[in-house]
């Protein structure tokens, strides 16, 4: 049976899910929290979505699309252009390519997969943005920064889960 | 056997084409960062554009935050009533002798510019802008405020939380814009300590405290000391409150700003009429050079 013009726009809804989590999580980081000095830490809620679907749904999260968020996110956070979006660019890259080693895996090593990942694109990010504008951070803001987002990325895998399995069962 | 090996063939062609729009996208992130480089304007104008364009959804988020925020504020304050209550009638006591002094120096001052003919400064125009984001994480210490060009914000313009010096424009959209604050990095103002007079320059770092540097030899600055705007340079008018001196370390004296980076949710950009003076002072400061 050939699906009607409304069932085929609620796929498409549907499968804006993954590059919709993404962007929102990204704005999250930036929205203002007014907790003391939380602005300079927070964790990258943005590369936590763009490795889950990366990993899980890599046919709705498209490379061109971690992209793009990687770019905006430059262009809000003030950071050279192109930064964030190379980071990003690589950080979908190895996790879609390795996401068979991570599905037929348990959940911590995931965990562990994202903790690597994340630690190689920090370390990218602070690289370039000294190289290209001069730009550098207190080493302690950064490790925190790390050690946050690692923390974090469990709720907010489970978060992304169930609006997977709740949005995103049929194919 | 035949159909088999066409789609060994299309998934090595989809592979191949895979792999090539990727280099072809880690080719144009490499691309941006120099155009950044080679076309700061252009940069610039495209980093406005997207800012403009994502402002409103900002806008909207940066709410909810308000309101846990406001009513995490409420709590704490029905808390600390009393010893808040009995804070303020300290402080008012205080203050009204303060206002005695205030308006007696007001007279006076007024006598005497009116004996020296003095050319009073002019006003300023003030444009009120909610705080939209608080970007940048470990590398940039900026805002992103709701009102841009449309409203009248130029680039280098001084942003004021209350009374005090939270830092300048520094990238103006049609209607958002960013502010540069003091802590950052690239931050850096001509000010002087209140009292010995000293003219420095307060250098942002990164770290919540930017530091006093190019201090005179023979200046001295002790905790305490109140810091303000020097209007050198002509960003800034002289006078402004920006911190209080801190520490004095082997680092050069550190600053704590007046106005914190969490508390901040609406911001006063105030335009003093310097704009030529602006513009030069920013110009000048972006080379990292400084006045």
């Amino acid at each position: 049976m050939k699906p009607g013009p409304l069932q085929r726009l609620d796929a498409l809804v549907r499968h804006l899910v993954p590059l919709a989590s993404t962007l929102g999580l990204m704005l999250l980081t930036i929205a203002p929290n007014r907790i003391p000095g939380a602005a300079a830490v927070m964790p990258m809620l943005g590369w936590m979505a763009v490795f889950y679907w990366a990993v899980f749904r890599p046919d709705l999260l498209r490379s061109w699309m971690a992209f793009l968020a990687g770019v905006l996110s430059d262009a809000l956070a003030g950071l050279p252009m192109g930064v964030s979006a190379l980071a990003l660019l690589i950080l979908h890259g190895v996790a879609s390519s390795q996401r068979r080693f991570f599905l037929g895996n348990t959940f911590v090593v995931a965990w562990w997969g994202f903790a690597m990942l994340a630690a190689g694109v920090s370390l990218l990010v602070a690289g370039l943005a000294f190289v290209v504008d001069g730009r550098h951070a207190p080493r302690d803001t950064l490790a925190l920064q790390y050690v946050l987002t690692v923390l974090l990325y469990p709720p907010v895998a489970w978060t992304l889960a169930r609006s997977q399995v709740a949005l995103l069962r049929q194919r | 056997m035949k159909h088999s090996g066409a789609v060994v063939r299309l998934g090595a062609l989809k592979l191949l084409i895979h792999r090539f729009a990727f280099t072809a996208m880690v080719v144009a992130a490499f691309g941006l960062m120099i155009l950044g480089k080679a076309d700061a304007v252009l940069a610039e104008r495209l980093r406005a554009a997207i800012t403009d364009a994502v402002t409103p959804a900002l806008n909207v988020l940066s709410r909810p935050a308000e309101v846990i925020a406001d009513v995490a504020d409420r709590v704490r304050n029905l808390a600390a009533l009393h010893a808040e209550n009995e804070k303020l009638r300290e402080e008012n006591r205080r203050l009204l002798h303060w206002q005695t002094v205030a308006r007696r120096l007001e007279d006076e001052n007024r006598l005497l510019r009116r004996q020296t003919h003095a050319v009073s400064d002019a006003a300023a125009r003030y444009v009120t802008a909610r705080v939209v984001a608080d970007t940048g994480g470990a590398f940039v210490r900026s805002v992103l405020v709701s009102a841009g060009a449309a409203e009248g914000v130029r680039k280098g313009q001084a942003v004021l939380a209350g009374e005090a010096l939270v830092g300048r424009v520094a990238e103006v959209g049609r209607r958002s814009a960013r502010v540069l604050l003091l802590t950052d990095l690239n931050s850096r103002i001509p000010v002087a300590t209140v009292g010995a007079r000293a003219n420095a320059i307060l250098a942002g770092d990164n770290s919540d405290q930017p530091t006093l540097s190019y201090l005179p030899l023979d200046a001295v600055v002790e905790p305490g000391q109140r810091v303000v705007t020097s209007g050198h340079g002509g960003a800034f008018p002289p006078g402004i409150p920006v911190g209080v001196v801190t520490a004095v370390g082997n680092g050069g004296p550190r600053v704590q700003p007046f106005a914190n980076r969490h508390r901040l949710s609406m911001v006063t950009i105030a335009d003093y009429g310097l704009d030529a003076l602006a513009v030069s002072a920013e110009s000048t400061g972006q080379a990292g050079e400084g006045p």
